[in-house]
């Protein structure tokens, strides 16, 4: 084991421990903090339960990501051929994050009722502007040299696109996808708080409502590990792309 | 031959270059050469249409044209080669966006790739070999634009001395062997004097042809000899000169 991953195994172990430790000396009840051993085991025992929710959660942070892929996608290659495009939708852009997605929760179950749609939609407006933002910055970053190559050898803008600026804006692409993934959790998350019939959030408003508070940090585990399991999926996802990176020497 | 005239281009109302008027003859190797920012790179950016001219005439064999973006090869000092294509997919770049017979364009390629000192890397990619290489990648791309003219934007001068060397050579291939005129630009002098038939020797903004050297013709051409140790000599005289001039 290197010695960051003693360090951070380390720093974990003594958490935990410290955790744990403060329960037990103070006695505190478990429907007020439940020690880690006991979140474990929740999380475990109750998997059936639990399971459910993740799955209608992780669908929801899924069609998130692919909804809002369909939109960022296009848009940020539209804006970067039209730069008047860029430029008149722009602020509309800015504007989009200056509302607080979260206040938009409640209007969302208004619109689209308790079911998945609302929580989707959620999470596509949270990963969307990230995404769009870094893949268009990602094209512009392609060296002029390179364009004036392409310019010579007669290629079009699609060409261009396929050929060039796409592969060269890929790292931007997941670098903007893996921080869209990481807080998409949330966006499902308090949709499902302000109104669902089922997923990790709705579990969790339900237990806390019956002091479960063991139920309630289960639940966020769980939460913890689909988040990790998207930041490294996405991770798998971009050394696959980008295989010309790999074994590339960093001076 | 490739013949400019009257060419004239204006930024934030400095000309860059007014009037410049510059022929090469097919099949020359023509050196532009010129202290740095005396505007060769604005004039290589008209020539290739990145940037419109403000003024003046453009032709290639007798034809006018707006700029010779669909009629020059270009080599840069860079490679330019896409890290996510091996040597062999750069190098057929050309074919692919000329919509060639990509077949055909291959076997042409891997040719190249023998012709230049390249067979067995076709599979490579750019950053598993040498910078040498990587040019040498980046000329068998400029050949496979099957263009006459090669416009050359300091092709080596990112290479150490000896890879610069064997590189050298290989350009002058591009004349012999391949039929191209060439024009370079360039602020190596001795670069220029080992590679050019018509040697430019230009002033700084706004920029003009100072002098026309022609060189004679025996290439490859080496600096024991006392005929181009003179000429280098007056040019660093009168590139030293414009430079005092200016300061």
């Amino acid at each position: 084991m290197s010695r960051s991953n003693l360090l951070a195994f380390g720093i974990l172990v003594l958490v935990l421990g410290l955790w744990e430790a403060t329960c037990r000396i103070f006695a505190i009840p478990i429907f007020i903090l439940p020690p880690p051993l006991i979140i474990a085991q929740t999380a475990v025992l109750k998997a059936p339960l639990i399971l459910p929710h993740a799955l209608t959660t992780g669908m929801e942070i899924v069609c998130g990501i692919g909804l809002a892929l369909a939109v960022a996608i296009p848009l940020a290659m539209g804006m970067f051929a039209w730069p008047w495009l860029e430029k008149a939708l722009s602020p509309f852009l800015v504007v989009s994050q200056a509302i607080p997605v979260f206040a938009l929760a409640p209007l969302l179950v208004v619109w689209l009722g308790y079911g998945m749609a609302g929580k989707i939609l959620m999470a596509a407006i949270i990963i969307f502007f990230p995404v769009t933002v870094s893949l268009l910055e990602g094209f512009k970053s392609c060296d002029r040299e390179f364009r004036v190559l392409f310019r010579l050898m007669g290629a079009g803008f699609w060409q261009t696109m396929r050929l060039l600026y796409w592969p060269w804006a890929l790292p931007h692409f997941f670098a903007g996808l893996r921080v869209g993934v990481t807080v998409a959790t949330i966006g499902a998350v308090i949709g499902e708080w302000v109104g669902a019939q089922k997923g990790l959030g709705y579990l969790m408003i339900q237990a806390n409502a019956r002091l479960k508070v063991d139920l309630v940090f289960a639940a966020i585990l769980w939460l913890s590990l689909m988040g990790l399991l998207l930041w490294f999926g996405v991770g798998w996802l971009e050394k696959k792309s980008i295989h010309w990176k790999e074994n590339q020497q960093i001076l | 031959m490739l013949s400019v005239s009257g060419l004239t281009k204006t930024f934030d109302q400095q000309p860059v270059f007014s009037g410049f008027t510059l022929t090469v003859t097919r099949n020359r190797f023509a050196v532009l050469i010129g202290p740095s920012g005396c505007g060769k790179s604005t004039f290589f950016d008209v020539l290739t249409g990145v940037t419109p001219a403000d003024e003046g005439l453009i032709s290639w064999q007798g034809s006018d044209v707006d700029h010779l973006g669909d009629l020059a090869a270009y080599m840069h000092q860079k490679d330019l080669l896409l890290p996510w294509f091996s040597l062999l997919e750069n190098s057929l770049l050309p074919a692919r966006t000329g919509g060639e017979d990509l077949k055909q364009a291959r076997q042409r390629a891997i040719q190249l790739f023998s012709r230049l000192g390249l067979d067995g890397y076709e599979k490579h990619l750019p950053h598993q070999v040498s910078g040498g290489m990587r040019q040498r990648c980046a000329l068998v791309r400029t050949l496979m634009f099957n263009r006459d003219l090669v416009l050359l934007d300091e092709p080596l001068s990112a290479l150490d001395a000896i890879t610069r060397k064997s590189l050298q050579s290989l350009l002058l291939l591009l004349q012999s062997e391949f039929n191209r005129t060439l024009l370079m630009i360039t602020h190596d002098v001795d670069e220029a004097l080992l590679l050019a038939d018509d040697l430019y020797l230009l002033s700084v903004k706004p920029m003009r042809v100072v002098e026309k050297i022609e060189l004679y013709d025996d290439k490859p051409r080496r600096f024991d000899n006392p005929e181009l140790l003179a000429i280098k000599k007056t040019i660093m005289q009168k590139l030293e000169g414009d430079i005092d001039h200016v300061s």
